[in-house]
């Protein structure tokens, strides 16, 4: 019976289960529920993967109604694979949620924080899996709304004004794409994906569909951060918990490319998104430039958690390069580099959390001589580090391999040089993290600093140690991806 | 709240008949205008105004806010129930279809505990909603101590007042 419901209970269980962890009234309780559905929802996801892999593309009618009248969760290998990052993220954080909650978050508001990571998850899940363009727009709203309050959790005052400046950004960007998903059905008539990509091109000449596009994509744009749209992003990350920021950095952005991906590639089609619209112009000199403007601004930043935001920003321009190809390699390096990044940044804020915990500071001068006396955090923040560099034997590097082999494809060889240029920034703002752990004096000797506990300790080396297994054995991520792309693109599959 | 004699006895007549009303639209919902929506928040609305002339401790009496966040959670308990109860009868999640003996008594019958299910929940939200904003200043946050401090309450010292 499972089997068939298997689409259905990747959003119903952590949807069902949220309410019934604000009941548990108990932190610990609480947190074992939130960690066991996490587990739940990978699993499910795990199999669903498995399922695309070799069985194809399926759907699910909610409420036994027909496609075109009902919603659809359709599951093919692209979202498969999202879903399987979010929710592997999810199942890495939440252990390490315990350690890193009880120090950062007042008592009576933990059972509530568990509760909304939830629904958060439930929205990202829900945004990911759904056939129905309406339902990306609900599913957005839960998973924003949850994460306004989560970030607003954080213990530094600034974490309200992060929080609210987040909250008015990602409510236009909302905004925006409910009126694209508005003018789409007033000219097609429907809202499910499928039927929506039928009918649209009859009607593509006319000026709504025109609008409809550019609403949605300055909407999604806002919501993925892409540069110069990310002004929400680097204080959001910095100021929320730590455990909020490892999740929402690997999962929050990378879901709403997808959704990018889904519009322009499935809905719009290429022919228009690309032909009718010089969409592949726009985004490549607003990926670059976002790459060279954050990666410098990081350089600069003395707040840690602030700089890797500010990386995010940069590794999203990557990303979003990859689209800008509009060939099966670029996307393949696109999809490819979401994986990889979301376990490289996962990593490094964890790690983060776990200097947050021992310290109380995750400023750079704050952590002089750290790495002696937290030297299991720092040597996995460095490994992660020269994954987000692009150093070989990490996965970085095959995110970096993969997008310049597919640049120079298209022949676009200054373009190449600019990548292999913009690593070299990575390496200044890692490397001044690092100097700062190992090469300065620890200036009080008698602050008796420790290493973070192992329950933190074991999910940063889970994503650390995925972010080496997935550098040298890469047949998952690089034959979903490829897999993925191909259908994005229209051919095979 | 002595001296408001007219709007005391105004809402008490008042706050049955919102009640009733909102009760109608509840479940009323299936077959005109309503649904579960619009009666959690004029259900609310019963108790927001019951807060607003007998005071928010009163109030507070009459729902603790335990019994809130219990509410909170229940309607949504009962909306993702119903999906997984169609789903245990051999239906698609949320297919109302199965649940009676027949399709349309089942399609009336998980309409009519989905709705039910968004009343409640709508209701109570509405109510905390009320309850925070209304309680800001009380001592329920310990990080809100600007609003409460000593200083800014108009009996204080009146030599303060003149030095300033």
């Amino acid at each position: 019976m499972i089997a068939a419901h298997l689409p259905a209970l990747q959003i119903a269980v952590p949807l069902i289960a949220a309410p019934i962890c604000l009941l548990l009234r108990r932190e610990n309780l609480s947190w074992a529920w939130a960690t066991f559905i996490s587990w739940v929802v990978f699993a499910l996801a795990w199999v669903m993967l498995e399922k695309t892999l070799t069985g194809g593309a399926f759907n699910y009618e909610l409420g036994g109604w027909e496609a075109p009248y009902g919603i659809e969760y359709r599951v093919d290998a692209l979202n498969a694979f999202i879903l399987l990052i979010v929710a592997a993220i999810g199942a890495v954080v939440m252990p390490y949620a315990r350690a890193s909650v009880a120090r950062e978050i007042p008592e009576h508001k933990r059972g509530l924080f568990y509760t909304a990571y939830l629904l958060c998850l439930t929205g990202l899940l829900g945004i990911t899996i759904t056939g129905d363009a309406f339902n990306v727009f609900v599913f957005l709203e839960i998973s924003s709304l949850s994460s306004y309050a989560l970030i607003a959790l954080g213990r530094d005052p600034k974490a309200l004004t992060a929080a609210f400046q987040y909250l008015i950004m990602g409510t236009i960007g909302a905004t925006f794409i409910l009126i694209g998903i508005g003018l789409m059905y007033q000219m097609t008539g429907t809202l499910n994906m499928a039927d929506l990509a039928k009918r649209l091109p009859a009607v593509e000449d006319t000026r709504p569909v025109l609008a409809a596009f550019a609403f949605f994509i300055v909407g999604v744009c806002l919501k993925l951060a892409l540069f110069p749209l990310h002004l929400w992003l680097p204080n959001a990350y910095a100021y929320a918990p730590s455990v909020v920021t490892a999740f929402l950095a690997a999962t929050a952005t990378k879901v709403s490319i997808y959704v990018l991906y889904r519009f322009v590639f499935t809905i719009f089609g290429q022919s228009f998104s690309f032909d009718v619209i010089p969409l592949e112009s726009i985004l490549l000199v607003l990926s670059l430039a976002g790459i060279f403007a954050a990666s410098i601004v990081a350089i600069f930043q003395t707040n840690v958690k602030r700089l890797l935001a500010y990386s995010s920003v940069a590794q999203i321009g990557y990303i979003m390069l990859g689209v800008a190809l509009v060939s099966v390699a670029g996307l393949t390096a696109s999809i490819l580099h979401i994986f990889n990044h979301a376990i490289m940044k996962g990593a490094l804020f964890l790690c983060m959390g776990a200097v947050y915990y021992q310290i109380g500071s995750v400023k750079i001068e704050d952590m002089n001589g750290i790495g002696k006396k937290m030297p299991f955090t720092m040597f996995a923040f460095v490994i992660a580090g020269l994954g987000l560099i692009g150093v070989p034997l990490t996965v970085g590097f095959i995110s970096k391999w993969y997008l310049i082999t597919a640049v120079l494809e298209k022949g676009w060889w200054p373009v190449a040089v600019l990548i292999l240029l913009s690593s070299l920034l990575a390496v200044i703002y890692i490397w001044r993290v690092v100097e700062a752990a190992y090469f300065k004096a620890g200036d009080s000797d008698d602050v008796v600093v420790k290493e973070a506990p192992v329950s933190m300790l074991i999910p940063i080396y889970v994503l650390t140690g995925a972010s080496v297994y997935f550098g040298i054995e890469t047949s998952l991520p690089l034959g979903t991806a490829a897999e993925a792309a191909k259908q994005l693109m229209g051919i095979g599959g | 709240m002595r001296h408001h004699l007219v709007l005391r006895v105004v809402a008490k007549l008042l706050i049955p008949l919102i009640m009733l009303f909102a009760l109608y639209v509840q479940f009323h919902g299936d077959y005109g205008p309503g649904g579960g929506f619009q009666a959690g928040v004029i259900f609310g609305a019963a108790f927001i105004l019951y807060a607003l002339i007998f005071g928010l401790d009163n109030a507070q009496k009459v729902v603790p806010s335990g019994y809130l966040m219990a509410l909170v959670s229940a309607g949504l308990l009962l909306y993702a129930g119903v999906g997984f109860a169609a789903m245990f009868k051999g239906g698609n999640f949320l297919d109302y279809g199965v649940l009676a003996g027949d399709f349309i008594a089942g399609q009336h019958l998980g309409i009519l505990l989905v709705e039910l299910g968004v009343g409640i929940t709508v209701c109570a939200v509405m109510i905390v909603i009320f309850f925070a904003f209304a309680g800001r200043g009380n001592g329920d946050e310990e990080d809100d101590d600007i609003a409460t401090s000593p200083d800014l309450s108009p009996d204080s010292s009146p030599n303060s007042a003149r030095e300033v």
